[in-house]
């Protein structure tokens, strides 16, 4: 098996899905001005989940009560299952929220039960917001600076690590691009766990490769007559049982939680199996290959053919 | 078998035992064997606690109510932090639990209330208590009144003369003869009045307390003195006479409830700063409790298909492995009561996730195992060049998760996101376990499996 010598052809399907993913993370940019739909945590506002234990009232009339109490909220009701609304609006207080759930319990004549409220300052979601970004600059220097660390002993080690950072940045962007396409599709909304899943993709995204850099690190030193892309392949098809295995064991508990977990968790868990996978995907596919392409400069060629026929 | 295996597999087995004692208590304890009766050497509350997700309850993220770039003392945020907790005490909220964030954040956190808004009217209120000189004045209850207490030295709002000629009324400030400072904090007590039925607050005062009182009511028999809280009128009973005694009792329309907590911000003083609520979340307890069953069942379930895999796939050393992993639950699980560790529901996905994790360095191992085979070498030096050669690249993958975790928590503290928190400190610890399992105590079981079995030799076993 020989992934090294078909290494533009796997660049290329990682293009196929980050492409389609900015597409959406700029139609998403036109429609909100924000590349994905952001929740409450990052933009502030309120956020009501309501069970009716008698019959259900109609959105409409839950949205009028609410403006009702709170005029200026802007509230988006939305039906949950059978029995409950979600219901979106700029930020109420909690004592504003008490007084549209007595109002509403009145009207429906029957108990309600608050499953969820939450309520967050637009400072607090700016500042949240600012955080994550410092947050994600933060773990790719943090994991640059430690791969080259972890390969001080190798030549080039910078390399490496601008390899794992690299393929770490397209982990991010399949699962940005992936967040988008269910932003859209489905409404999903980007919250703290979203980040949560894309920082641990991040760890895990560079765990995996450096298992496959490990593996060139270690052979580099027992095999040293023969090329490079020989070695690299060779690496990357010695450590291909444990990539997979690894893969498997991971997905089997994911998509158990995603299956089994209960929907708090179900968009955080979704997340995490797309970034996994694609942790993997790109140590194998990517990080690996853009060391081969880097030790034979290749980009030097890529625009060569066409000067060549011009000339 | 040789020494260090025997060694290590003792010390396992000690530490399995010692985990499996604290993951089937609720409490441990150590009895003096000297003293068998008297007070036990050592004694611990290993309940597993549960994080408000999984409960039910509230958290609000509080903030100095102060213009933004203003410094606060850190001492003040502080004792913010202490009155606040004993006002929420007294509320009869149990197991509150309070941290400041940050240079002007509380993180405030009460399992189980059923409503959440009234906790937080309470704590927002600054809780300070005057007593006004109103003179012949009397403010209608629940209206608000200007007070030259706390001023300083901030000029007195002068009177604008308006446009149509008519001279603008100036808002009256009233002065305050005393605050609830005076009252001794452990003599507050609530009554209730046989008539009306209403609740009042008894209270006591200090010697420089009863002197003002004293004084004051001596000198203004028959004026108002008006009872403010946050400058809001409770009550505004005239002066029938001097009160000398130091003693008194606020009258108003309280029912228990409200009696109640008045009397607890009267006991534990007023914020030295006003307090904001920022950020607040309410889980309903049912959610919770779904929660707890739904992830405990995942987990179960993508815990058995791992163990499958690893059997079918591995052999031998797969149900080594499966072992190990039931060694690493088993370990975690006593950490987080033991520490103890807040569990949340992103936190159970972190340890779930680290199951993952647990795996891979055994994967790792077995994959090099099994090379260092095809190899020709003998088990015993395959095994030990599986370990020494696995070692590395566990090393070096391990550090840059747990260097994710470390951003994570750091995010996750300074916005009081206990969410985040949780997943970083569950993934962190399972990380580090799982190591421990996958690396020492999968080597030695195999170690001693093999001493103690012949057969065992034959690399189907292996999955060769």
């Amino acid at each position: 098996m020989n992934i090294i010598k078909n290494r533009y052809l796997y660049f290329l399907i990682s293009l196929l899905v980050i492409i389609p993913g900015i597409v959406f993370l700029i139609i998403n940019w036109m429609n909100l001005k924000s590349p994905l739909p952001l929740a409450i945590d990052f933009t502030g506002g309120s956020l009501l989940e309501v069970q009716f234990a008698g019959k259900l009232p109609s959105a409409d009339s839950v949205r009028t009560t609410f403006i009702e109490i709170a005029p200026d909220s802007a509230p988006v009701v939305q039906p949950l299952g059978t029995d409950s609304y979600i219901i979106r609006s700029k930020r109420i207080e909690d004592a504003t929220k008490g007084q549209i759930v007595t109002q509403l319990e009145k009207q429906s004549g029957d108990q309600i039960n608050v499953l969820t409220f939450s309520s967050v300052s637009p400072s607090v979601g700016a500042e949240v917001t600012r955080a994550a970004g410092i947050a994600i600059f933060l773990a790719a220097i943090a994991m640059l600076l430690y791969i080259s660390f972890a390969f001080r002993g190798v030549e080039h080690a910078f390399r490496y690590g601008t390899a794992a950072v690299l393929a770490m940045l397209h982990d991010v962007f399949v699962v940005l691009g992936v967040e988008a396409m269910l932003a859209y599709f489905l409404g999903w909304e980007a919250d703290a766990l979203f980040l949560t899943a894309l920082l641990t993709v991040i760890g895990f995204s560079v765990h995996d490769s450096i298992v496959v850099f490990d593996r060139v690190r270690e052979n580099s030193h027992v095999y040293r007559r023969i090329p490079y892309e020989t070695l690299v392949n060779h690496s990357i098809i010695q450590t291909l049982d444990r990539s997979i295995n690894t893969q498997l064991t991971v997905l089997f508990t994911l998509f158990s939680l995603a299956l089994f977990g209960g929907d708090s968790i179900r968009h955080f868990v979704i997340i995490l199996l797309v970034g996994i996978f694609s942790g993997t995907y790109s140590s194998i596919f990517n990080a690996a290959p853009i060391l081969v392409v880097w030790e034979n400069r290749e980009w030097r060629n890529w625009f060569r053919r066409e000067s060549q026929l011009e000339a | 078998m040789n020494r260090s295996t025997t060694n290590w597999l003792i010390a396992i087995a000690l530490l399995l035992a010692f985990s499996i004692w604290i993951d089937a208590s609720k409490e441990i304890s150590l009895i003096n064997p000297f003293n068998i009766s008297g007070d036990p050497l050592f004694s611990r509350n290993v309940e597993t606690k549960l994080g408000l997700d999984l409960r039910g309850g509230l958290q609000t993220l509080l903030e100095a109510d102060l213009p933004e770039g203003s410094t606060i003392a850190s001492g003040d945020l502080e004792t913010t932090r202490q009155i606040l907790e004993k006002r929420a005490n007294a509320l009869g909220v149990s197991e509150v639990l309070m941290q400041t964030a940050g240079d002007r954040r509380i993180v405030a956190e009460f399992p189980g209330v059923n409503r959440p808004e009234d906790v937080i009217s309470s704590l927002q209120q600054t809780g300070l208590l005057e007593f006004v000189d109103t003179g012949d004045t009397r403010p209608a209850e629940g209206s608000i009144i200007q007070t030259d207490y706390a001023t300083g030295s901030a000029p007195l709002p002068t009177p604008t003369p308006s446009t149509d000629g008519t001279a603008a009324q100036p808002e009256t400030v009233y002065h305050t003869i005393m605050t609830g400072k005076e009252l001794v904090s452990d003599k507050i007590r609530i009554s209730q009045a046989s008539i009306s039925g209403n609740y009042n607050i008894d209270f006591t005062l200090t010697d420089a307390g009863t002197k003002i009182f004293g004084d004051h009511t001596t000198a203004n028999v028959n004026k108002v003195l008006t009872i403010t809280l946050d400058k809001r009128v409770i009550s505004a009973p005239s002066i029938n006479g001097p009160i000398t005694s130091g003693t008194g009792q606020i009258t108003g329309r309280f029912t228990a409830a409200t009696a109640n907590d008045l009397a607890a911000k009267l006991k534990y003083g007023s914020l030295p700063i006003p307090i904001k609520v920022v950020e607040s979340r309410t889980v309903g307890a049912t959610l919770g409790e779904e929660s707890v069953r739904k992830s405990l069942m995942a987990g179960a379930i993508g815990l058995a298909v791992v163990i499958v895999f690893m059997l079918l796939y591995y052999r031998l050393p797969g149900f080594i492995a499966t072992l190990a992993l039931i060694s690493y639950a088993i370990l975690s699980l006593a950490l987080f009561k033991l520490v103890p560790i807040v569990l949340t529901l992103p936190g159970i996905a972190g340890f779930i996730l680290s199951i993952g994790m647990a795996v891979d360095a055994n994967i790792l191992i077995f994959e090099r195992l099994k090379e260092e085979l095809r190899a020709g070498r003998n088990l015993r030096q395959a095994i030990d060049l599986g370990w020494s050669r696995a070692w590395p690249s566990i090393r070096d993958s391990n550090t840059s998760t747990l260097i994710t975790c470390g951003i994570l928590y750091i995010f996750g503290n300074t916005f009081g996101a206990s969410m985040v928190k949780g997943f970083s400190i569950n993934l962190f610890f399972g990380v580090i376990i799982s190591l421990f399992t996958a690396i020492i105590v999968t080597r030695t079981f195999l170690h001693t499996l093999l001493d103690n079995l012949k057969s065992v030799e034959h690399p189907r076993w292996f999955g060769l």
